[in-house]
């Protein structure tokens, strides 16, 4: 893990929550636009460190495995 | 017998339009009997409990869906939405049922070999009832369980040369009419910038970093046969320059009965002699048009491109040759604030390849919002809240009267000082000098 990607992890476990908006990673790079701090988080979810949780209408981020996960809703 | 009594959903088909009930029945019958012998990977009854369920919602008033999940396929943010019900032990078959969207071709434009190789892939991975299509335009595919998510999106891009559509914060599946293919109001190729712009932003489309959804739509005319300018944050609306034209013996061979108005449409019932005066020149929204008996003019400066003339006689007048589109932003459906149409942003682009032109003032609004956006904020939402000035500043567009839609309306403009001959400050005591207290 690089370091960019061990302050998300870093911000996230400081934080009661599991899901998070792409808007929360911003503040945590601001000499790097929008673009910039997505490719770190792509790069985060293709190292399966991050994973996506989607309501449909809105997407949030989480670290892998963090929150409600398919087998707790019963799936296999 | 079916496996839930749903009294509700049967009155429902009583009605005399088709019936989604129906529908989910006869699937419910194929997928008992299996005429074909599919190996069924979710249960069998999965549509009979989807039956169950909503007539239990029907029942409380209430929904039994549980919103979202961690489910989609490895890397992308988009394209499945998950979906668990809140009474697995009474439906099992829809404990798990979620939904996966499949970018539709451009125009949706299917050869009756595709459709027949995703409705069985659906019937054999998932519960085989689609949504043809969403309002999005996606193909929806209503129901399957996690397991068969990665195995359904192998075969959907290795098998079928297709993709997943867009949901959740991401550029949603780009839409367009069916434009030049079969429509002679094509004012730009809608097809080839929607296929070439979901190329070029397939990271915007599959990992998502939006406060919110974002829809592109392509129009190629004013007619707006995918209502891209009241249902997209982008609307491309094809458009042109110069003057409609006009075939004088073609007007005469309309109002001489000759040519049916409207392309032969609204032919059901008589509703006599073509009147080209209360049809046509009346009609006009602008009042742009007069007709003297023998010859239709038309003031084009005052023109707004509302088509209904060009619709009435299709084969008399004409959209003008200097083609291009408009541009309108923020369109967005009643969540916050209520619905919002498009507004104009830019009035006239010229459309063509590689659409550099209006890829620039697509990636100026996405890094403005993208930054400035709120959480779950439409861009139509962020304009109203830090107005179309802004807007204009970021895309670096010059504000004009078009931007307004009337005096004291709008709520987008406000003057900066360095705009106003002479600025703010004033010397307060050279304007007392000539005004008392």
């Amino acid at each position: 893990m690089n370091e960019d990607q061990q302050k998300i992890v870093d911000f996230i476990k400081s934080k009661s929550k599991t899901k998070f908006y792409f808007n929360d990673f911003l503040e945590l790079f601001p000499d790097q636009g929008p673009r910039g701090v997505k490719k770190i988080l792509t790069s985060m979810v293709q190292a399966e460190i991050m994973e996506f949780w989607s309501s449909g209408s809105t997407t949030m981020y989480g670290l892998k495995g963090a929150g409600k996960q398919s087998q707790a809703e019963g799936e296999s | 017998m079916a496996k839930h009594p749903t009294p509700k959903l049967d009155q429902l088909e009583s009605g005399p339009w088709p019936s989604f009930v129906s529908d989910i029945k006869q699937e419910a019958a194929n997928r008992a009997a299996n005429p074909n012998n599919v190996e069924y990977q979710i249960p069998v009854d999965c549509p009979e409990d989807l039956l169950g369920v909503l007539e239990l919602s029907y029942t409380d008033g209430e929904t039994h869906w549980k919103h979202g999940g961690i489910v989609g396929v490895f890397g992308y943010g988009g394209g499945v939405i998950g979906r668990y019900c809140d009474q697995p032990e009474k439906f099992p078959g829809v404990a798990h049922f979620h939904t996966v969207r499949v970018n539709q071709p451009a125009a949706k434009y299917y050869k009756t070999d595709f459709l027949r190789q995703i409705c069985d892939l659906w019937d054999m991975r998932g519960s085989g009832i689609t949504n043809m299509h969403g309002a999005t335009g996606d193909i929806i595919l209503l129901g399957t369980q996690t397991p068969q998510l990665e195995e359904l999106f192998f075969e959907l891009t290795h098998k079928m040369n297709q993709d997943l559509g867009g949901s959740g914060s991401n550029l949603r599946t780009p839409e367009a009419c069916l434009g030049m293919s079969r429509c002679e109001y094509a004012c730009y190729d809608t097809q080839d910038i929607c296929y070439q712009l979901t190329l070029d932003y397939q990271d915007e489309l599959h990992r998502p970093a939006f406060p919110y959804k974002f829809k592109f739509k392509f129009d190629g005319c004013p007619n707006g046969c995918v209502a891209a300018m009241a249902r997209s944050d982008f609307a491309l609306v094809g458009t042109w320059k110069d003057d409609i034209k006009i075939d004088d013996s073609a007007v005469k061979a309309y109002v001489g009965g000759e040519f049916a108005p409207n392309a032969g449409a609204h032919s059901g019932r008589d509703w006599g002699k073509f009147d080209i005066q209360a049809e046509v020149v009346d009609r006009c929204p602008t009042k742009c048009m007069s007709w003297n008996g023998s010859k239709l003019s038309i003031n084009n400066r005052e023109c707004t491109r509302c088509m209904h003339c060009i619709n009435t006689m299709p084969r008399a007048l004409h959209i003008g040759d200097e083609r291009g589109a408009s541009i309108l932003v923020g369109a967005k459906a009643p969540v916050l604030d209520g619905a919002q149409m498009g507004s104009l942003l830019v009035p006239f682009i010229e459309v063509t390849q590689p659409y550099d032109e209006v890829k620039e003032v697509i990636e100026k609004i996405w890094d403005w919002w993208m930054e400035d956006g709120k959480n779950r904020e439409r861009l139509g939402e962020t304009i109203r809240r830090l107005s179309f000035q802004r807007l204009l500043e970021v895309t670096g567009i010059p504000a004009q009267p078009v931007h307004v839609k009337e005096p004291r309306h709008n709520p987008f403009m406000f003057f900066k000082e360095e705009e106003v001959p002479g600025g703010w400050e004033r010397d307060l005591d050279d304007y007392r000098s000539r005004h008392q207290r």
